[in-house]
């Protein structure tokens, strides 16, 4: 299996060269040359206006889904609260559920969870398939791995959501290789392909510095999770729907784990998902006298303070207020942020904000591509000045 | 799915513990071409993922304090016998290096076919550890996905190993809101997280050993493995890439400029403007 260009139909538009997801297409004397690394996926054949590019390979063939309905989004509740992830993913599903003229609906494992069928239907399932089990009280992979892949298999969904959480990232891959469909992991955009009529799920990937859209073009459900604080839950709607129960048999000896024991962390809540003011800091802050300032800021806004990897690591703030990539998601109404460069895997938590300020000495940090206000100063002179202004104003 | 049998704890020696690691970009320096929108991996350095370097010194130290042989495994380009090298360097008796045209571009539902079947091949498995994730895919779902292809249990986000007896092991594992002990009956694959333990660097003389012709490193293909080409790489995947690209905004930025009293007058107003304060 190979693919080849025909040097003669190039034309040198470099189009293939952008389109290659594997970067395996480089330019040589003004003409489309494929390197070693071309895994033969095909991608540049059709972008070829020239029909300069050639494969022996036999295009896979799609299989029959059209039983597939239905999108689902598996809630995640904790000690008998829902997690707000769920209410974002029904909020997408919803929209999907539009293009796709199918229901959503929503799966929710637990013990004694009754209380969450009206909030799940409120926010917009309008089946609800619940498995209530003493074995499922707490998450274990096993027990909950067992229930919904034979709810998936019994009810045959054509979409599968899943929140990017902790359990959500556990869970998923164990049910993708159990029913053989493709997962996406962590994705930040949803959307449905008007032509094929099959989910486009798009992630960041390389640390954030790369987007990549993904289809599940070969098998069913199309499993993604999603990254919390990235979806918006829908307006609440009048309660109505149909609760399935899943009548399963779940033993103690069907679940390989046991918890000994749990501890729950006080982490003091930060409170920035739900934060109208954040600001942020990065390296630029420097010094506890620098920290303090932003404290001092983000009291005059109301607002919380947060931080990129680089500060957490160093000891500025603590982990739970870093955003970013391998931190929180946030989309305040407000985020300043003072002396952050603007990693990518920083903007990758912060750049769906409301408004977004940058202050900045170097008028080149990327920080400055993503905001509707820029600064170009030292934000030991701007951040204290502010502080003022906002307190005279009172 | 091969649900395997494995080696029954009555019969067993010593442990079996195999490590998976990758090989990966580190991903700080990797940019997209401005111009061409393309990955640029000229001159970007490959490291052993650092997550996986917890497991390999996770495996270390229970071959330390509880005797057993440790298998690396690795599934990439022939650069990747790198991280094999290192690996063996540190800790592993052997190391298999999963390299063959046929896996490239892969998805992790293939991925998790050529690494099972690899473990599969390794025989009686007491053990699998890897890194919760990759730094350049971040989709933390190999691990759970080896063991289900396996049928074995997993226990992923481990910050702490407790006890290791002949048939079950105790660890304690991160949660969203604190953390949990937890014990499983071998055999069974954890992926562990940064905080599990300070992973130790080779010393010159084993790496120099462990780079020696003799060296305990093989190299499979697909033949090796027997898999069918249809089954792996690109052709095995569920999933496919339609497209890369840098991501972008739309903000119009409007740079507010003048002196201190003055830009902080411009971002007020503005503020005040929008009603955010």
């Amino acid at each position: 299996m190979t693919v080849w260009i025909e040097t003669e139909l190039c034309n040198g538009c470099e189009r293939c060269v952008k389109a290659c997801p594997y970067g395996a297409i480089e330019m040589q004397e003004g003409r489309a040359k494929i390197l070693d690394r071309c895994t033969s996926c095909g991608t540049c054949i059709s972008v070829c206006k020239q029909g300069a590019i050639h494969t022996d390979a036999v295009p896979r063939q799609i299989p029959d889904f059209s039983d597939r309905k239905g999108i689902w989004v598996v809630a995640e509740q904790r000690g008998g609260e829902l997690m707000r992830v769920s209410l974002e993913l029904l909020g997408k599903a919803g929209e999907l559920a539009e293009q796709l003229d199918e229901d959503v609906c929503a799966v929710v494992l637990g013990w004694k969870t009754s209380g969450l069928i009206e909030e799940l239907m409120r926010y917009g399932a309008a089946k609800v398939y619940r498995a209530d089990h003493r074995l499922l009280e707490h998450y274990r992979s096993d027990a909950y791995t067992k229930v919904v892949c034979e709810l998936i298999e019994n009810y045959r969904p054509n979409i599968v959501l899943i929140g990017a959480t902790m359990l959500g990232r556990d869970l998923a891959p164990r049910i993708s290789r159990r029913v053989r469909a493709g997962l996406t992991a962590d994705c930040t955009d949803l959307r449905i392909d008007e032509e094929e009529n099959i989910l486009l799920q798009t992630r960041p990937a390389f640390g954030g510095n790369v987007m990549a859209t993904i289809a599940n073009r070969f098998s069913r459900p199309q499993m993604a999770t999603v990254r919390p604080g990235v979806m918006k839950p829908g307006a609440p709607k009048k309660v109505s729907g149909d609760v399935i129960r899943w009548k399963g048999a779940l033993r103690e000896q069907d679940i390989r784990t046991k918890i000994l024991e749990q501890v729950r962390e006080k982490r003091k809540s930060t409170g920035l998902d739900e934060a109208k003011v954040i600001v942020a800091g990065g390296r630029g802050v420097g010094s506890e006298k620098g920290w303090a300032r932003i404290f001092e800021l983000a009291e005059a806004l109301g607002g919380e303070v947060a931080g990129t990897r680089i500060v957490v690591e160093n000891g500025w703030l603590a982990a739970e207020r870093q955003v970013g990539q391998t931190g929180q998601s946030v989309r305040p109404e407000l985020y300043i942020a003072c002396g952050l460069s603007g990693a990518i895997q920083h903007r990758a938590g912060m750049a769906d904000s409301r408004y977004i300020v940058a202050i900045n000495k170097d008028a080149r940090a990327p920080i400055f591509q993503v905001a509707d206000w820029g600064i170009v100063a030292d934000l030991h002179d701007v951040v204290p000045a502010l502080i003022n202004g906002l307190n005279a104003g009172v | 799915m091969t649900a395997r049998v494995l080696r029954r704890a009555e019969e067993k020696g010593a442990m079996e513990i195999v490590v998976l690691v990758k090989q990966v970009p580190d991903t700080t320096e990797v940019r997209l071409d401005p111009r061409t929108g393309n990955l640029i991996r000229e001159g970007v350095e490959s490291i052993m993922n650092p997550d996986d370097r917890h497991a390999l010194e996770a495996a270390a130290r229970l071959k330390e304090s509880s005797g057993g042989r440790v298998t690396v495994l690795s599934m990439g380009p022939s650069q990747a016998i790198d991280v094999i090298t290192e690996a063996v360097g540190i800790c592993a008796d052997r190391g298999v290096l999963l390299c063959d045209k046929a896996f490239a571009g892969a998805d992790t539902w293939s991925t998790s076919t050529t690494l099972g079947k690899a473990v599969s091949k390794l025989g009686d498995i007491d053990l699998v550890l890897c890194g919760r994730q990759a730094i350049d895919g971040d989709t933390a779902q190999i691990g759970p996905q080896v063991a289900e292809y396996l049928g074995i249990a997993h226990i992923s986000c481990v910050t702490g190993i407790e006890a290791v007896k002949r048939r079950s092991i105790t660890v304690s594992r991160r949660t969203e809101d604190g953390f949990e002990r937890v014990k499983s009956a071998l055999p069974v694959l954890l992926t562990v997280m940064k905080e599990i333990n300070e992973p130790r660097y080779p010393a010159i003389a084993s790496l120099l050993a462990a780079c020696a012709e003799k060296a305990p490193i093989e190299v499979w293909n697909a033949a090796d493995l027997g898999v069918q080409v249809g089954d792996v790489g690109l052709e095995g995947s569920l999933t496919q890439v339609i497209r890369t690209f840098a991501p972008k905004s739309k903000r119009q930025t409007e740079m507010i400029e003048g002196d201190t009293s003055s830009v902080v007058e411009g971002l007020l107003s503005r503020l005040r403007e929008k009603k955010l304060i």
